[in-house]
């Protein structure tokens, strides 16, 4: 029993490692017909895949479409254990929630949406609002989850004011340092996120990640 | 005999055209600006308002194709032809809106600010190999709502050339065709003799924003020419394989076109691009991937089959400083590009993809721009005899050749003398010169130029104007005056 217990939680590892959300769904949906916490699920079976990967990707030996596409296997099998956990009242244990959007008035979203991937894979729970997101409901949906961090993309040199204006929204709200801002996009310097009293930007992803971490304080 | 590259067999061509246009049916195009929409649907196009998609039948496309344009002029300052848009002719220009500038002593990629552009502006304007200025950095020195029209501000002041140039917003391009029209004696004399281009860009996939047709519009009522640059990004934005990519640009640039057509038949407008494939290991967008410069040759391929105007984004890189990566990317992409007969090619002086410009990679990037063109200029048959009237006295002794009339009458046609810049001392010579490597020689190039740079003498009515209208709208963006200009007392 207990060897067949091993074989699922490599399965499902193995799921997330291919990329295939049907596999992971299944194997999600096996772990609940056979009364397997689905906790445990989570963190023995799949999680252990979406590290592998990720320590892939960090060394450079797996790539972005894997990445995507593990996040993806990963993102359908929680959801699938997720009203198994709701109904034992648990919850992941994540490194801290996350809201992501891209500005109002922007519809760029490759970079943030790898923001998020890379983000989830390394333990955070990311809430992705998606494009041309007005800053009330940024706001709004990080309070609504009790988010730590915002992360706001802009690609578009007019639209990157609009970062500066939730930034101050929620100051006026006194909502900081409680929620803090990660700023990203093309035209986005370091200058322009100490302007704008971001409490930090990276060029890339795996910058993100490593941001994300230090801002939560689980550098 | 001039050499030709084509990646594409004609086959390929017109399965690309046919399923772009099959594309412009389903999905349909996403057209996020009201008049276009209604542009479109006053033709017979099928509009969903709800979800802003139209769908575009083929009959509406080649009506388009039948009224736009196959080549215009942009003209200098004093009203000369300059660059030839259609056909096989090559132009470069400078990369443009960037936000960095490298500097050269720290090798920091600093902020841009008018200084850097100006400096940029000066050495483009002193090398022949750039046809055309382009608004190549943002200067940050100015507030945001003057970003664009700023920038042209600037090369109007440094420079004589033709400029490719685009606006921010649907307000500022009004801003800056008016800039133009005080130089060109009026908005007639701009249409008629058009100094710049103005880039205008979908978004991937298959989406005309509310700013890009917006400006398809304006330009296409104002007659001064358009330049689609449309950048899918393969793997991301569009399909990961390359010809996926081309023939969602297609599908972009056609539906573009017809915008821009029907908003005022018969004026200017490119196909052109900045796509690259996407970087699977740094999710970045490679200008110096091979697979970038094949996208953009093939692209050129399609739209010259349709007999239309050709740009391309070509000659950048992603490395950080001027160094071999720097040089082989660079130099393989203008390559590339001249071999495909591209008409405008920006993207020269660029680092960090399209993020930082550099004066000193201008200058390296010129010497690639004159290799390209010498190779494009082709085996040129020169002679009665290819070889055999040259062996008369030369009783097998190598060096005689040099002692031949015919020799130098021809030795600058045959051989394109490089620059300083490029290397081809002996170690001698080379350490006695003081051991320098390509960017330490970029470096004292670009010193040199900025020591003899002169500004234009323009009309002193004409700048007037020009500042005053720049000031008038400085001040309605909060700021008291302009940033103070070397070699400019400002009014």
């Amino acid at each position: 029993m207990s060897e067949d217990i091993e074989k699922l939680y490599k399965d499902m590892a193995q799921s997330i490692i291919d990329g295939d959300s049907d596999i992971s769904v299944e194997l999600a949906q096996k772990a609940i017909a056979i009364n397997m916490p689905p906790l445990d699920a989570i963190t023995k079976g799949f999680v252990v895949g979406v590290n592998y990967i990720g320590d892939q990707f960090g060394l450079g030996e797996a790539f972005l479409p894997e990445l995507v596409m593990a996040g993806e296997a990963m993102k359908a099998a929680v959801a699938t254990l997720e009203p198994e956990l709701l109904k034992l009242g648990e919850a992941r244990e994540t490194m801290g929630r996350v809201v992501l959007a891209t500005v109002e008035g922007d519809i760029h979203e490759i970079g943030k949406t790898l923001v998020g991937t890379m983000l989830s894979a390394s333990g955070f729970e990311v809430t992705d609002l998606g494009v041309d997101q007005p800053a009330e409901k940024i706001i709004g949906k990080a309070l609504e989850i009790n988010a730590s961090i915002i992360g706001l993309s802009a690609l578009l040199t007019t639209t990157m004011v609009r970062q500066r204006e939730l930034i101050e929204e929620l100051d006026k709200e006194n909502l900081r340092p409680r929620i803090k801002v990660m700023v990203g996009g093309a035209p986005i310097t370091r200058d322009w996120a100490t302007k704008i009293k971001a409490d930090g930007t990276s060029e890339d992803a795996v910058g993100a990640v490593k941001l994300a971490k230090e801002l939560v304080g689980k550098a | 005999m001039k050499p030709k590259l084509s990646l594409l067999d004609q086959a390929l061509v017109s399965r690309i055209i046919e399923e772009a246009c099959q594309l412009l049916l389903k999905p349909g195009i996403k057209v996020q600006n009201a008049e276009a929409r209604k542009l479109l649907a006053d033709v017979g196009a099928q509009v969903d308002e709800e979800n802003m998609v139209v769908r575009i039948p083929e009959q509406i496309v080649h009506k388009a194709l039948e009224t736009v344009p196959h080549e215009f002029k942009l003209y200098d300052y004093e009203g000369n032809p300059k660059v030839q848009y259609g056909g096989d002719a090559v132009h470069f220009d400078p990369g443009s809106s960037g936000i960095s500038v490298l500097l050269p002593d720290t090798l920091e990629h600093k902020t841009a600010e008018s200084e850097d552009l100006i400096r940029v502006l000066k050495v483009a304007e002193s090398l022949p190999q750039y046809d055309a200025q382009s608004t190549a950095v943002v200067c940050h020195d100015v507030p945001k709502d003057l970003h664009d029209l700023y920038r042209l501000y600037l090369v109007m002041l440094y420079s004589k050339k033709p400029i490719v140039t685009g606006a921010f917003s649907n307000t500022t391009v009004h801003h800056m065709l008016d800039m133009l029209a005080i130089f060109s004696g009026g908005r007639d004399a701009l249409r008629t003799k058009p100094r710049a281009v103005f880039d205008v860009c979908p978004s991937p996939p298959l989406i005309w924003s509310n700013f890009g047709a917006g400006q398809l519009i304006v330009l296409a009522r104002a007659g001064v020419p358009a330049e689609i640059v449309s950048m899918p990004l393969a793997g991301a934005a569009s399909p990961v394989t390359l010809l996926g990519s081309v023939t969602q640009h297609a599908a972009e640039c056609l539906s573009g076109i017809v915008i821009h057509q029907l908003a005022h038949a018969g004026s200017p407008i490119v196909w052109g691009g900045a796509p690259a494939i996407f970087d699977m290991r740094k999710g970045g967008t490679p200008f110096g991937a091979i697979e970038t410069a094949m996208i953009d040759s093939s692209y050129a391929q399609v739209g010259k089959h349709l007999g239309l105007p050709t740009h391309a984004y070509l000659g950048a890189t992603e490395a950080k400083v001027l160094d071999t990566q720097a040089g082989l990317e660079s130099g393989m992409g203008v390559l590339v590009g001249a071999l495909s007969g591209i008409n405008m090619i920006s993207g020269s002086g660029m680092l960090d993809s399209l993020l930082c410009q550099s004066p000193e990679k201008l200058v390296t990037d010129a010497e690639g721009i004159a290799m390209a063109k010498r190779m494009i200029d082709g085996m040129k048959v020169q002679t009665e005899m290819l070889a055999t009237g040259f062996y008369e006295g030369v009783n097998f002794k190598g060096g005689d050749f040099l002692k031949q009339k015919i020799t130098m009458q021809l030795f600058r046609e045959e051989q394109h003398m490089p620059g300083k810049v490029i290397d081809r001392d002996s170690m001698r010579g080379w350490r006695e010169s003081g051991s320098m490597d390509t960017f330490a020689r970029a470096r004292i190039r670009v010193k040199e130029i900025l020591a003899s740079y002169q500004r234009p003498e323009l009309d002193p009515i004409h700048e007037a104007d020009l500042r005053t209208f720049v000031l008038d709208l400085a001040h309605q963006a909060g700021l008291d005056k302009l940033p103070s200009l070397e070699e400019i007392q400002l009014v």
